[in-house]
């Protein structure tokens, strides 16, 4: 897994966006970037060849489904991992992350340690 | 909501000197199950007695004068038989208008919104407090996490920077203990470690401080969960105050016969996103994030 791997941090409020940012931190990856809603994450994205992007769900504006579903439409972004860490947790919400292609789902509140499983298994994935 | 006034109907009278009696030897018995029914068919014919009940005897009596004189060819009394009909529609009509705009009128009152303009921006000021209170909880709790993460992230490199130091140290003394230093590092790890014993006193005080704002950054908790609990009080009564305002409305609805075609269907967004479940055990909601790995490990992930 690169540390240096370029991370987009979507949510609307800052303080979970620092939290989320100080647990990358802690797993090794510091190139973080932040976006407060899906308008706002967008024009970066498509500027900045991230390598990961880590966004929130219900959020004004663009919500992070939307944001999802535009990323995999993109001919050039459409392989960016997408991992949904979000307080939306009903089943069918779920089951429409996954068909929209989500890569991981971390329901809030939730642990360093989830965080970091659900990161690591997506780069084994996209690595291996 | 039958008015008290009304004078009871000669039905119920004979159904109430009929059942009361019935009533009391079932509840001495024991047999309550008949009893509760009693009960229900004491309160049918107590309804039955109403005004309803008024209008439909005159319909009956009225429709049967109509049909008479139409077949006589009294075409001129038969209209005004059918001016009589129409007269005791409008009276029962406008009998439970009138009651259902006293009512309506005590339900809005109880909603803290009146007539009276100078009420009414109070009403209005309870709302607008509510909602400046609520404000207040996400200025105060935005605070305390923004102060929370603030000391985290400095004390986060201090301690890891002692950390670094305590290993290099550890495997410095390592080499003194198996007699593997020269005399000059000896020197130099001595004072190494006389410093490293200033650094960590120093910054483990400045831990400690921060630790200690921290622990302080958290009595949000006692001010917002008042907050909360009065807007909470405030919620309430506008409920119960807007469950009474839907009766009124289902009872106008009911006397003016408008029919209406259920629920417009509620748009499905849940793709808007519906903020955090309260409710764990809800059966379409995931309760931790082990249902959530169960449920995408189903669908294959």
């Amino acid at each position: 897994m690169n540390k240096n791997m370029k991370i987009l941090v979507v949510d609307d409020f800052s303080t979970m966006r620092r939290i989320v940012k100080n647990l990358l931190r802690d797993l090794g990856f510091s190139n973080t970037h932040e976006a407060d809603d899906g308008n706002t994450a967008w024009p970066m994205l498509q500027n900045g060849d991230f390598d990961f992007v880590v966004t929130d769900w219900n959020m004004p504006g663009m919500t992070g489904i939307d944001l999802l579903k535009k990323i995999r439409a993109d001919e050039r972004l459409k392989g960016t991992p997408v991992l949904m860490v979000t307080a939306e947790a009903k089943r069918d919400q779920i089951v429409a992350a996954a068909q929209a292609g989500v890569n991981g789902y971390v329901v809030k509140p939730f642990t360093a340690a989830a965080l970091k499983e659900k990161i690591e298994k997506i780069f084994e994935r996209v690595d291996g | 909501m039958a008015d008290a006034r009304k004078p009871i109907a000669l039905d119920f009278q004979n159904a109430l000197k009929e059942l009361a009696p019935v009533l009391l030897s079932q509840v001495e018995h024991g047999h309550m199950d008949e009893a509760a029914a009693t009960l229900v068919t004491l309160q049918h014919a107590r309804q039955a007695g109403s005004g309803d009940n008024e209008f439909s005897a005159v319909l009956k009596e009225k429709a049967a004068e109509l049909h008479r004189r139409i077949e006589a060819g009294e075409v001129e009394s038969a209209l005004e038989t059918l001016q009589e009909m129409q007269d005791a529609r409008d009276r029962g009509l406008y009998q439970e208008v009138g009651r259902l705009t006293r009512a309506l009128h005590s339900a809005i009152t109880n909603f803290h919104i009146d007539s009276d303009p100078s009420e009414r921006v109070e009403a209005l000021s309870e709302m607008t407090d509510a909602t400046d209170r609520l404000e207040y909880v996400i200025k105060l709790t935005e605070k305390a996490a923004n102060t929370t993460l603030d000391l985290v992230e400095e004390s986060m490199p201090v301690v890891a920077g002692l950390t670094s130091e305590a290993t290099r140290l550890k495997t410095e003394w390592k080499r003194l203990v198996d007699r593997d230093l020269s005399a000059d590092e000896f020197r130099s790890l001595y004072w190494e470690v006389d410093a490293f014993f200033d650094q960590v006193s120093d910054q483990s005080q400045s831990v400690y401080q921060h630790l200690s704002d921290i622990l302080m950054a958290q009595d949000f908790q006692d001010l917002t969960g008042q907050v909360i609990n009065r807007v909470t009080g405030l919620v309430k009564e506008v409920e119960a105050s807007l469950v009474d305002l839907v009766f009124m409305a289902s009872q106008v609805e009911e006397i003016t016969g408008i029919v209406r075609d259920g629920e417009p269907e509620k748009e499905n967004d849940r793709l808007k996103g519906e903020g955090p479940q309260i409710n764990k055990a809800a059966e379409d909601v995931v309760a931790n994030q082990d249902d959530v790995d169960d449920l995408l490990s189903s669908l294959g992930f």
